[in-house]
């Protein structure tokens, strides 16, 4: 076996299905869409070179802004929510009655499709007849708001499911990790006299700092470029109050067969994933890593 | 080591293989047993347009049973994936034969791009007079006529005559009427109008018609083509009216949350007392087996009333809906011109006797044993004195977003009637 990997020859081939897979699929495109978004172009005439012309207007382009704004609300809640999510793991790791049940059940909305939760959700917001309004109205709250029609609720409305839906996700990823951090530390710990918070503040969150470290990049960019839900459930409407970069690009390109603007704007998210990740991961970047 | 070595290269070539095969094209026309492919891309699905599904799998059958060396290759997409997917066949040249398209500005960017052909020839030789006038010059850029339309609405007013006898209320004639209907609606705790305005054209449909009825049938047409001005007084008060209706909770609560199918659904569940769509829902109200009897007896409509006295009775918003185009650069040209003429004619009966839609091509209603309300459709369609095209379809589609985000912040009430006007008009003469 090591003969073959000292070879260099047989290691480029190894990596060549690869690179040439992700090359086809994500580099180029991505250096063609920055191309594009250099042209006057509807998506099925001729082009037109314009320069800069279309990240300049992108830049100056409040509506963009906007929707920049309302997907930076994203990753920030998504981040907050992250503690809560952390919580369950936490707890669920812990011996307790049915944690095994309950994991599984946390993981359900992974399981189901975008589209599929989306449905589901439009339903339970039903201004008139959903099971939100209907609880609400029983409650003998009067006149309950409609959630997917009123500019200024509609955005947090369509977080709930976002949300939701990744909650599994991220409580799988903690109680892996968590259950990886031997017992013997945590016993140690108990012996000393450590309150099941400080063994959870002072030890468990520690040692799965890395984990817990990728999974805010995570969130965020996944934010950051979110699409399906806010897609499907309004459109970016009611007029762009729950738009966010990825479908204002999509309504772009594809409605208002703007496809050299919609180019530019999805190479602008691009780079704006990337400026983040990076701020991200400097800012949580510790010099010593904490080992067991 | 040698047999790792070997899988190693066995490995590389297979996935070089599946790599290259990839992206090798497989569509050769010609197949071995010398029949051609034509190939088809229709937007009804089996679940949401049974009728109209198997009229299509009909008109196929017999197409290829009369042209026996022709084969129908079928793709069918529901509407919103079917216009996506079309942008991006086209994009890579590689457009079906035969396709759907819409009139006007959806349409233009296609033949600007070369990429319909012409079907001038048709229409002069198979198909000539055989459409109601109008319909074919929808798909009318610079003379030359690029798509065939298959169907042609009206929208018009349904409503639930059960409720309305409840409440003893007539068919409103003015607008005056319709308020007051909509009023003792809610007094009584119905709910006036269903209106599915996520979908935004929906709301069009609304202010279409109140600009029709207060300017006349040219106001929202010359403001289009450029020959008016979109701050034109009616059309602003056009725009006042609209939320005069919001403002008396005349439209379903979180209208502008929901889908046109939610609207539609509150209708037909009997929640909702009126809801404005156009004709390509008739079925529903007359043969679909689907839903109740009970339901489609009660079921009657009303053409859009006069606003203060102006405006006339007979002025209608609709147009053609899809029709076919045949691709510019399509290897089997005339077989895919055959296909889309023999399509035409014969959607023009089945249409009507299978899926009671009224198609483009001219009905003979007399022969024929139709529901009333489909004569009634047909009679109001005779006696139309102007069809205006929907707005979002004459527009380019740079123009028709402003126009239906406008649309929905209208009716939201987040722009004032003249931000609205200003908007469009900003929209508009930037494309100039």
């Amino acid at each position: 076996m090591n003969k073959v990997m000292s070879n260099k020859w047989i290691i480029a081939l190894y990596v060549l299905p690869g690179l040439l897979l992700i090359s086809v699929l994500i580099f180029i495109p991505l250096i063609l869409s920055a191309y594009y978004g250099l042209m006057k172009w509807d998506g099925i005439g001729a082009m037109e070179f314009i320069g800069l012309e279309n990240y300049i207007n992108a830049i100056q382009d409040a509506k963009f802004w906007e929707s920049a704004f309302h997907s930076f609300l994203l990753a920030l809640f998504s981040t907050l929510s992250l503690v809560i999510y952390l919580a369950i793991s936490i707890i669920l790791a812990s011996k307790i009655k049915g944690s095994d049940i309950l994991r599984k059940i946390y993981l359900i909305p992974m399981l189901l499709s975008s589209v599929a939760i989306a449905q589901l959700w439009i339903k339970i917001f039903n201004p008139s007849n959903g099971m939100l309004n209907s609880i609400l109205l029983g409650l003998g709250v009067e006149n309950p708001p409609a959630w997917l029609a009123e500019p200024s609720i509609v955005l947090y409305a369509i977080f709930i499911p976002i949300l939701w839906q990744y909650a599994g996700f991220y409580i799988l990823i903690y109680y892996a990790a968590l259950k990886n951090i031997p017992e013997s530390l945590i016993e140690a710990a108990r012996i000393d006299g450590a309150t099941p918070f400080q063994i959870a503040y002072k030890i468990k969150l520690p040692l799965i700092m890395g984990v817990v470290k990728v999974t805010i990049v995570l969130a965020i960019v996944g934010s950051l470029k979110y699409f399906d839900l806010i897609y499907v459930m309004t459109g970016g409407g009611p007029n762009g109050a729950s738009e966010v970069m990825a479908s204002y690009m999509y309504k772009l390109a594809f409605a208002s067969n703007d496809f050299g603007y919609g180019s530019a704007i999805g190479f602008l998210l691009l780079i704006i994933t990337l400026i983040v990740t990076v701020i991200v991961r400097k800012a949580t970047a510790t010099k010593e890593e904490i080992q067991y | 080591m040698k047999i790792k070595k070997a899988f190693a290269t066995m490995f590389v070539t297979f996935a070089s293989v599946l790599l290259v095969a990839g992206c090798s094209s497989s569509d050769d026309n010609a197949n071995k047993d010398g029949k051609k492919t034509v190939e088809f891309m229709h937007l009804w699905p089996e679940g949401s347009s049974k009728q109209h599904n198997k009229i299509v799998s009909d008109i196929i059958m017999d197409f290829e049973e009369e042209n026996p060396d022709v084969k129908i290759d079928l793709e069918v997409l529901s509407n919103e994936q079917y216009k996506d997917k079309l942008k991006v066949l086209s994009t890579s040249n590689e457009l079906p034969d035969v396709g759907m398209t819409w009139a006007a500005g959806f349409l233009e960017p296609y033949v600007n791009g070369d990429k319909f052909a012409t079907l001038d020839d048709i229409l002069e030789e198979d198909l000539k007079d055989s459409f109601v006038s109008g319909t074919a010059e929808a798909y009318e850029i610079d003379g030359d006529t690029y798509g065939l339309p298959l169907e042609l609405n009206i929208a018009t007013v349904f409503y639930n005559k059960a409720i309305f006898d409840e409440y003893d209320l007539k068919e409103p004639e003015t607008f005056e009427e319709l308020e007051k209907v909509v009023k003792t609606l809610n007094d009584n705790g119905v709910a006036p109008i269903a209106l599915g305005n996520k979908d935004r054209w929906t709301g069009s449909l609304w202010y279409m018609y109140l600009a029709d009825r207060i300017g006349g049938v040219e106001v929202l047409n010359n403001a289009i083509d450029r020959s008016g001005s979109f701050e034109d007084p009616a059309l602003i008060e056009a725009a006042e009216k609209v939320q005069n209706l919001v403002d008396m909770d005349a439209f379903v609560k979180g209208f502008n949350g929901l889908s046109d199918e939610e609207a539609k659904s509150m209708f037909m569940s009997e929640q909702a007392a009126m809801y404005l769509i156009a004709t390509w829902d008739l079925p529903n109200y007359t043969t679909n087996e689907d839903v109740p009897q009970e339901f489609r007896d009660s079921v009657d409509y009303f053409n859009f009333p006069t606003v203060d006295d102006k405006g006339d009775m007979n002025s209608f918003v609709g147009g053609p809906g899809v029709g076919l185009f045949v691709a510019e650069d399509s290897d089997v040209k005339d077989e895919a011109k055959d296909f889309a003429s023999f399509f035409v004619q014969e959607w023009g009966e089945k249409s009507v006797t299978d899926a009671g839609v009224i198609p483009a091509t001219k009905v003979d209603g007399e022969s024929l044993d139709l529901p009333q309300m489909y004569v009634d459709v047909l009679d109001d369609l005779n006696a139309a004195s102007n069809i205006t095209l929907f707005a979002d379809v004459q527009m380019s589609a740079d123009v028709a977003q402003v126009h239906l985000d406008m649309i929905q912040s209208l009716f939201g009430e987040d722009s004032t009637p003249e931000d609205f006007a200003k908007e469009h008009e900003d929209a508009l003469s930037t494309e100039e």
